[in-house]
């Protein structure tokens, strides 16, 4: 039924076919590997065996010497940095620290940190030339875990790093450099008062392991240097436009003689933000001057790109006997990799953000370590902290006797509820997605047998709104072709063009969506922090708004009318007298009116309100071996208004098997040398079909005043909640609390024999 | 006669030191620029903390009420309006 919180609409809500299905289901879609150029070269990298060392020289003398091989490259090739620091629209680059991921300079930092890299004839010539590059190092200790990265004796990763905070006083400039990059403290009411009114208090320790976000389709591009100085770039990125700005800024040229090209995306979940190969691949079509394309093996993806961090917590909640909550503390410390940037900021913001908590102290801190540079992974640290708070709640549940469910709707966040690092709530659905799952059917059936155990669990991530632009023309036969110049990663192309339909009133089919490249589409920051629905929608509803503008005014013309006397509705102009003509009647007379009809819309000033979800998994324990069943999976998200509900399905369903891969089986596995052993899909174990049963969802939908149709994004919620909702399953199964990720069979089983 | 409150800023907890341990502060501006200056009028050595080069220093966000500022310095304040200093966040 409709409401004024839920008005009907004609398109949205709506399941049309997607309209770039047809490619993707024939093959015919273009991927980065997919391009091929005339001339083409194929290009390799060099990447460190050691996890920590100096270098100390490169002689490419021999790989140069190999018949086919066109083109060597160092970082001595890539501009100086100096210590710039450079916004890229999703956060800011240390441009030092960014020239030298690419490829590094004085010191490798992880094994896989990428070195040389040669363009050859062909792709085994290439991998050839490799072999003959001769690299001495000085060995250094590697350090890989984040407390003893901490430690004051701890080997030193970057000599320029000095702890910075949030309005912290800048470093003296003889202070000694740290691993820990960043500290952050977020304080809201008396914290000691506050535990000394509860009357249980549980604190735990959690370590996560560093989990990668498992794409199928590794990073890519091809780019060509043109005699002209222009560069041109093709590659799976997830942004474009970000992509465009760190290949300029890390080849120091004008960021207008750079274009990039976006092909479809196999896959990114915030590991296709920051680029690597596209300044080597620039570089090594510069010096043989054709172009040269690079695409990365699995290994090296796990390597050497950017996962998300591994974790230490210690986390303390207070309540009352009558299930108020009145206390909670957390000290965090997330592995950054080899430099600074890991989300420990937002961990710090969402650790306690599903409650309504009168007491809270927060503090995190990035710290490097030997491993790669981490990157975002969906709703970033907002994972880690859910496993902490949502088994530290289902805990106290227990031990006051109190419904897992009932707790979390009286202490849930709410609009009006001041979050502990300090901002208030708009509306939010908290409240709504704990409720669905306590009346979902899943709930409410009883689960039986041996070894079984059910648990729930909720997770925030705030949704990020950016800046996004699109452009709309008006075809003669009603149709429009929209461009806009975000990446489609999960069905965004649909829900835009869905939301230009809805505002002209025609049909989803009606609207034919591209994403252009840098030099065609109007600037949009990245597909992530589930913006892109949300933020390039509001530009496409905009330049439906501008279209309609120009209609009226068309019509005015053809009815010798005041504009003042017409009005686009229900898709058509309708003026005086009963007057109307359809979208498509107007579409038509388009030549005969002054020519062509084009929208234009941004979208930059809006911001996004948080949203919401719990979970509600069911597991059945194998006391043996360790293993974990999924029986039984339901997922209720707060999504705003589903623009398109198969996609905003399909996002809660994947990020819920993320959200379980993480949970059961995902790990980098280091050895004492700082050696992943498992860099390969065989060995690092994603869910497979085989694992994981149908992922019931519900869609609750709370719309975002902020958005016009009421739009959230919902791409990154569902992975939060699954690795707490299945610890807290697996107590009630076998009565062991988890307090590491992952839980796997090994770990699980040792914690199983532990209690007999 | 109504009063008209100006906007209030809360202040990170290691800027704390500069304030005498205040964590809100009521300084007038019509912008997130005017209430840096003030700010700093008030509390010297804030500005440096917040600002590199007349913007927010990197990785850090300003929100004016319950959103966050998309204009940085430019973001227009209000009466009554409260205004955060956070970590900038990205996303997946």
């Amino acid at each position: 039924m409709a409401t004024a919180e839920n008005p009907k609409y004609k398109v949205i809500g709506t399941r049309p076919v997607r309209h770039d299905g047809a490619d993707k289901v024939t093959g015919r879609a273009k991927y980065g590997a997919d391009i091929k150029l005339s001339g083409m070269l194929y290009a390799a990298t060099l990447r460190s065996p050691h996890a920590h060392a100096k270098i100390k020289s490169i002689d490419t003398s021999k790989a140069e010497a190999l018949p086919g091989v066109r083109a060597i490259v160092t970082s001595a090739d890539l501009p100086a940095q100096g210590d710039r620091i450079v916004e890229l629209g999703e956060g800011a680059a240390n441009m030092r620290h960014l020239t030298a991921n690419v490829l590094a300079r004085e010191k490798v930092l992880y094994k896989g940190h990428a070195i040389a890299a040669v363009a050859a004839d062909n792709i085994h010539i290439a991998e050839e030339a490799i072999k003959l590059i001769e690299v001495v190092y000085e060995l250094l200790p590697p350090v890989m875990d984040v407390r003893k990265a901490m430690a004051a004796d701890a080997p030193i990763l970057n000599d320029d790093i000095r702890t910075a905070s949030v309005g912290s006083a800048p470093a003296a400039k003889d202070s000694k450099p740290t691993n820990i990059a960043k500290h952050f403290l977020f304080e809201k009411g008396d914290i000691a008062a506050g535990f000394a009114k509860a009357d249980v208090i549980v604190e735990r320790e959690f370590d996560t392991a560093m989990v990668h976000q498992g794409y199928i389709e590794p990073h890519n591009a091809t780019a060509l240097w043109n005699t002209d100085g222009k560069i041109t770039v093709w590659m799976s990125t997830q942004g474009s436009f970000s992509a465009r700005q760190q290949t300029a800024e890390l080849l120091k040229v004008p960021i207008s003689s750079v274009k990039v090209i976006p092909t479809e995306i196999g896959g990114g979940f915030g590991g296709k933000i920051s680029v690597y190969f596209p300044p080597v691949a620039a570089l090594l079509s510069k010096k043989s001057g054709r172009p040269v394309k690079l695409v990365m093996s699995r290994a090296s993806v796990f390597e050497a790109t950017g996962p998300t961090p591994g974790s230490h917590m210690k986390v303390k909640l207070g309540a009352t006997k009558d299930g108020q909550l009145v206390a909670g503390e957390a000290w965090i410390a997330f592995e950054a990799g080899a430099y600074t940037g890991s989300p420990i900021g937002p961990a710090c913001m969402c650790v306690f953000a599903c409650y309504d908590l009168p007491n809270g102290r927060v503090e995190g801190f990035d710290v490097c370590v030997n491993k790669p540079r981490t990157n975002a992974y969906r709703a970033p640290g907002s994972t880690h902290v859910a496993f902490a708070t949502e088994t530290l709640v289902d805990e106290i549940c227990e031990k006051i006797g109190m419904d897992a469910a009932d707790f979390r709707i009286k202490n849930a966040a709410k609009e009006g509820v001041r979050r502990v690092d300090g901002p208030v709530y708009a509306r939010i659905g908290m409240v709504e997605t704990v409720e669905a799952i306590k009346n979902s059917d899943h709930y409410k059936t009883p689960l039986e047998g041996k070894y079984r155990g059910r648990g729930i669990a909720s997770g925030f991530w705030f949704n990020c709104g950016l800046k996004s632009s699109a452009s709309a023309t008006v075809n003669p036969d009603g149709t429009v072709s929209l461009l806009e110049g975000s990446t489609d990663i999960g069905g965004s192309r649909v829900g835009i063009a869905m939301q230009l339909a809805e505002t002209l009133g025609i049909t989803a089919e009606e609207v034919i969506p591209t994403v252009g490249d840098t030099d065609s589409a109007g600037y949009c920051d990245v597909t992530g922090g589930s913006r892109v629905t949300f933020a390039t929608g509001i530009a496409a509803i905009e330049a439906a708004k501008d279209i309609q503008r120009q209609l009226v005014e068309r019509a005015a013309m053809i009815w010798e009318v005041d504009v003042a006397q017409i009005s686009y509705r229900d898709g058509g102009v309708h003026g005086p007298d009963g007057k109307f003509l359809s979208f498509k009647e107007m579409a038509g007379k388009l030549h005969a009116t002054g020519g062509a009809v084009i929208g234009r819309g941004t979208s930059s000033a809006a911001t996004q309100g948080g949203a919401f979800g719990t979970h509600c998994v069911d597991v059945e324990v194998d006391p043996e071996l360790g293993k974990v069943q999924i029986l039984r999976y339901t997922a209720a998200q707060d999504c705003g208004t589903a623009i398109h509900p198969s996609y905003v399905e399909g996002q809660i369903q994947g990020g819920a098997v993320q959200g379980i891969g993480w949970a059961l089986n995902e790990e980098y596995w280091y050895d004492e040398r700082g050696e992943m052993r498992n860099a390969t899909y065989l060995d690092y174990r994603i869910p497979t079909c085989y694992d994981v049963p149908m992922i019931d969802t519900i869609i609750v939908e709370v719309p975002d005043p902020q958005h016009p149709y009421g739009v959230r994004g919902v791409g990154e919620v569902p992975i939060c909640p699954p690795p707490a909702a299945i610890a807290n399953a697996i107590y009630a199964a076998v009565g062991v609390r988890m307090h590491d990720l992952p839980m796997s069979p090994p770990r699980l089983s040792a914690e199983i024999l532990k209690k007999k | 006669m109504a009063t008209i409150n100006m906007p209030r800023v809360f202040i990170p907890p290691p800027m704390r030191p500069l304030t005498a341990g205040e964590e809100v502060v009521e300084v007038a501006g019509a912008n997130i620029a005017q209430v840096i200056e003030n700010l700093e009028q008030r509390f010297p050595g804030m500005k440096e903390r917040l600002c590199q080069d007349d913007a927010l220093r990197p990785g850090l966000s300003v929100a004016v009420g319950d959103s966050v500022a998309t204009l940085g310095m430019l973001q227009r304040t209000g009466p009554d309006v409260e205004i955060h200093f956070l970590p900038a966040i990205g996303g997946g």
